[in-house]
């Protein structure tokens, strides 16, 4: 079952030397709990691509279509943490909620698993990037959404508290199976995640290729297993991922 | 500005010492000059006594405050509306562009005579006259403030499906509160100064008005004690309302 079907075929922006193309004819089909990589080189358009696959930009030519309903599970997780300055830790994830009173334990408990137990009443602007970027984290986990879309997460982590922060999706993911775009230009961070790579061109953004992975869930902890993953399939990766 | 920081009690006894430095040139002047048109101190605060004994400072002073609350609220309103039309919509910027121009301009005096022309010296004309007057200086400020919203926010709310109301309460008014504030603390004090104009020249009571009345007497003792009091009233609405409410909007700004 198709749970997310993206048709892009034009995205222009008006720029003063004219105008810029984005994207260039993207076709994704996300399966139902399938968990879809998109990777591409800084630039290209996956910021882009991913605000349209959201609903937050409409102009572009094309179509967006989500499974009956899904639209209404949908989490965000934005390239810059975007959480609302004149509000706590806890008032930003509270915001998510019409109700956030009957969610409090499962806030609290969100909290504590990306190590902000303690930090719930200080307000963004006295976070570290990376503890802002746990709190937006948190209020995308803690809808628990059915369809999550993913920009870039987890860059400019530490590689440990990645790492962490990447077993915590997974863990997620167990608990509330959802589908997932994830976009990154890191190729051993979407070997580590998805089901499927995209390969995008650098900009205007097109599909290069698509490659199931056929890791095991040990296989992904395994630097070794994802390098030669990818060599063995060195012809997707050219346009020169780091 | 540089701010050096000073304790509560250092700022209240420094406020203190600056008052009655005041009342001492004043008083010195008045022992100098010795003349009834420079009343010393005492002379201005027994008149002041007497005037609220008998309710009659009371009553002006509240007939001013409800002038300036009823325009000080059009005018925020209208002003408002105005300028966040103008930071969102292009076309709006560019129409009422030469009207903020025009109205910035236009001295307070012509609008208030022009007021009581055409709607007769009435209470309306009066709240229309000051409104007006305050409207444009409204617009610029909130116009600044909308052009200055985060459209990443507004991204977020769509996003993570917010209703209007919540975006308008917990996206759209936090980013713009700043703003509201700051064109509140410099609309009531313009607007009470000319509330006091239109008294004077177009209402029969007010504080406007009794200033006018002791003028033609040539009673300064009145005059100043009705401008005192006026004056401590709005400090105390700035100091205890308007500054507070400033504060508490800015407050996450570590
Ligand atoms: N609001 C915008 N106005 C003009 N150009 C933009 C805008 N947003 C993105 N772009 C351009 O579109 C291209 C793709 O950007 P983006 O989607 O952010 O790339 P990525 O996320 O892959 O790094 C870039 O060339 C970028 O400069
Ligand atoms: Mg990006």
């Amino acid at each position: 079952m198709t749970a997310l079907k993206i048709a892009i075929r034009h995205k222009p922006f008006a720029r003063s030397d004219g105008e810029l193309n984005a994207i260039e004819n993207i076709e994704i089909e996300i399966a139902a709990n399938e968990f879809v990589a998109v990777l591409g080189p800084s630039g290209c358009g996956k910021t882009t691509m991913l605000q349209i696959a959201a609903g937050l930009d409409d102009d572009y030519t094309g179509t967006v279509e989500y499974a009956a309903g899904l639209k209404d599970k949908m989490a965000y997780v934005f390239q810059s943490p975007t959480l609302l300055p004149w509000r706590t830790v806890r008032r930003n994830i509270e915001l998510v909620f019409s109700n956030p009173q009957d969610h409090a334990g499962t806030i609290a408990s969100l909290l504590e698993s990306v190590g902000l137990a303690g930090s719930e009443d200080i307000y963004p602007q006295q976070l570290s990037m990376g503890m802002q970027r746990r709190a937006s984290l948190a209020r995308a986990f803690v809808l628990r959404p059915q369809l999550l879309l993913m920009d870039e997460p987890f860059v400019s982590l530490d590689e440990t508290l990645a790492d962490r922060l990447r077993n915590l999706l997974i863990t997620m993911l167990a608990d509330n199976p959802a589908s997932v775009l994830f976009v990154t230009h890191d190729w051993r961070e979407a070997l580590s995640l998805a089901d499927r790579l995209i390969f995008l061109s650098p900009g205007p953004a097109r599909i290069t290729g698509e490659l199931a992975v056929t890791l095991s869930r040990k296989q992904r902890t395994n630097p070794a297993d994802l390098q030669s993953f990818k060599d063995a399939n060195a012809r997707f990766f050219l346009s020169g991922e780091a | 500005m540089a701010s050096h920081p000073i304790s509560i009690l250092g700022r209240i006894s420094w406020m203190m010492t600056s008052v009655i430095s005041l009342l001492v040139v004043w008083w010195g002047a008045a022992f100098v000059v010795q003349s009834r048109y420079l009343p010393s101190p005492q002379e201005v605060f027994s008149v002041l006594a007497i005037e609220l004994a008998s309710g009659e400072l009371l009553f002006h002073v509240a007939m001013t405050l409800m002038r300036v609350a009823a325009s000080f609220t059009v005018a925020m309103v209208i002003g408002s509306a105005i300028g966040i039309a103008m930071g969102k919509q292009v076309w709006a910027d560019r129409l009422f562009d030469g009207w903020l121009m025009f109205f910035l301009n236009l001295p307070a005096l012509v609008t208030i005579v022009l007021c009581f022309i055409w709607f007769g010296l009435t209470e309306v004309a009066t709240v229309l006259a000051v409104a007006i007057n305050k409207i444009p200086n409204v617009a610029v400020t909130l116009r600044e403030g909308t052009r200055a919203l985060d459209p990443v926010y507004d991204q977020l709310a769509t996003a993570y499906r917010f209703s209007r109301w919540k975006a308008l309460r917990h996206v759209l008014l936090p980013q713009l509160a700043p703003y509201f504030a700051a064109a509140a603390r410099s609309g009531l004090a313009l607007v009470w100064k000319i509330v006091l104009v239109v008294e004077l020249l177009g209402r029969s009571n007010g504080v406007g008005f009794q200033i006018h009345l002791y003028f033609q007497l040539f009673d300064v003792a009145a005059i100043l004690a009705y401008a005192i009091s006026f004056i401590v009233v709005v400090q105390l609405i700035e100091t205890f309302l308007l500054q507070p409410w400033q504060q508490s909007v800015v407050r996450w700004r570590a």
